[in-house]
């Protein structure tokens, strides 16, 4: 996975021939496709855990829409960086995407907040849950509503132009979607394996005492 | 039917506890009315109409959170929710009935909000009107879910917002489009996409949410 990685950020650079500000896209979209990952697996584990009632799937359900979270703000970051290259302004109304991602961050900021205040427990669970479930309903309802927002707020859309990817761009633009990817399940795991060993000790000093 | 007359009962016992007690109605008229005058002072004289139709919206979302975040409280204080939970009635009808009653509050201070609003600030047309009550009827249907779980919280006046607001964005989008856009149309038929999605959504979680 390491050396995906290393391949990914070393053959990226080869092929961008575009000036320095393009070779962020193989970062930045990569991320973004593996944020709405995330946040869609940890619906699917939420929806899971409203359906089987299966304590598991709610750790995983946390666990996924923590990584996604982080993903997102990166996406948030990144997006920021190339906007600065590209088109001179730190951020922009006019890019849907960012738009998006923007309030899909407070979504799940909001749902930590939730998590936090409530007290643990299957309701705590179950709530999560359905939270998490109105996040992936709030994904496709807020891009059309940001694209229906730029018919009143921006009469012109910004239109970005530029050549067709290439092959070798494709190649790179795949290997690094999959080094990302590859990334946020080590994570996604690594934090799993983590919080489930803070369970079981925690399980075993109840039992202890 | 029985399903029917489960909501009438719920949706009846709100409004008359509403109108022994009077907590929330009056001061959502209140605050409605003196956020449209904090608007006047507000908006620089230069900032034309369409600045005013956003603001409407602004009034309108954080009327609403008012009334929502009173929504749970008297079955909170009292433990009503425990004995509805119980009631031999489907989950589902306690939050249709609880959408209902904080509905029926946000339209009666609408009825004052709308008319100060035209005397204040600039003319509404039907379009504007239609998207008002569609979105009180997005905002009640999540809102009224969203309260139920915050108030199961440590801090549920600070939470409420936060679950709401990012869920109402798409609301003002489709909201303001309509009182400010030549074809009005479309952002009315987006919030009735939006309020089946999320009521359909918000109907059948409830259960999960208030069961323990």
């Amino acid at each position: 996975m390491g050396v995906a990685l290393v391949l990914a950020l070393i053959i990226a650079p080869e092929d961008a021939d575009q000036g320095i500000s393009q070779r962020i896209f193989y970062i930045h979209v990569p991320i973004a496709l593996t944020a709405y990952f995330c946040f869609g697996l940890g619906a699917f584990k939420a929806l899971l855990h409203l359906w089987k009632g299966d304590e598991r799937y709610d750790l995983e359900s946390y666990v996924a829409i923590h990584q996604g979270t982080i993903f997102g703000a990166l996406t948030l970051i990144t997006g920021s960086i190339w906007a600065r290259a590209s088109w001179g302004v730190w951020w922009t109304w006019s890019s849907n995407q960012l738009v998006l991602f923007l309030v899909l961050f407070l979504f799940y900021c909001a749902y930590f907040m939730l998590r936090f205040s409530l007290e643990d427990g299957p309701r705590r669970a179950r709530s999560s849950a359905v939270y998490a479930l109105f996040g992936v309903a709030l994904i496709p309802v807020s891009f059309l509503a940001i694209r229906l927002a730029e018919d009143f707020i921006h009469p012109t859309v910004f239109t970005r132009d530029g050549p067709q990817m290439s092959a070798t761009m494709f190649v790179t633009f795949v290997v690094c979607w999959g080094a990302v990817t590859l990334l946020a399940y080590v994570l996604y795991r690594v934090e799993l394996a983590g919080k489930r060993l803070d369970a079981n000790l925690r399980e075993l000093r109840e039992v202890l005492q | 039917m029985t399903y029917l007359a489960d909501v009438v009962a719920l949706t009846r016992k709100d409004l008359r506890v509403e109108l022994r007690g009077r907590d929330t109605l009056p001061a959502m008229l209140i605050f409605v009315l003196s956020t449209l005058v904090v608007f006047h002072f507000a908006l620089p004289d230069a900032s034309g109409d369409t600045a005013a139709y956003g603001l409407l919206w602004v009034a309108i979302v954080f009327t609403a959170l008012l009334g929502l975040a009173r929504a749970w409280i008297p079955e909170q204080e009292h433990g009503v929710l425990d004995g509805l939970v119980l009631a031999p009635c489907d989950r589902s009808a306690i939050w249709l009935g609880k959408t209902l009653a904080t509905l029926a509050f946000l339209l009666a201070s609408q009825a004052v909000a709308l008319p100060a609003f035209v005397l204040f600030f600039e003319p509404l047309d039907t379009t504007a009107l239609a998207a008002v009550l569609l979105a009180d009827i997005g905002i009640c249907a999540v809102g009224s879910l969203m309260s139920a779980m915050a108030a199961a919280g440590r801090s549920r006046e600070v939470l409420l917002p936060l679950l709401v607001l990012p869920l109402a964005i798409p609301l003002i989008v489709g909201g303001v489009g309509a009182a400010v856009s030549e074809d009005g149309q479309r952002f009315l038929l987006f919030l009735l996409l939006y309020d089946a999605v999320f009521a359909v959504l918000s109907w059948a979680s409830f259960e999960y949410v208030v069961t323990e």
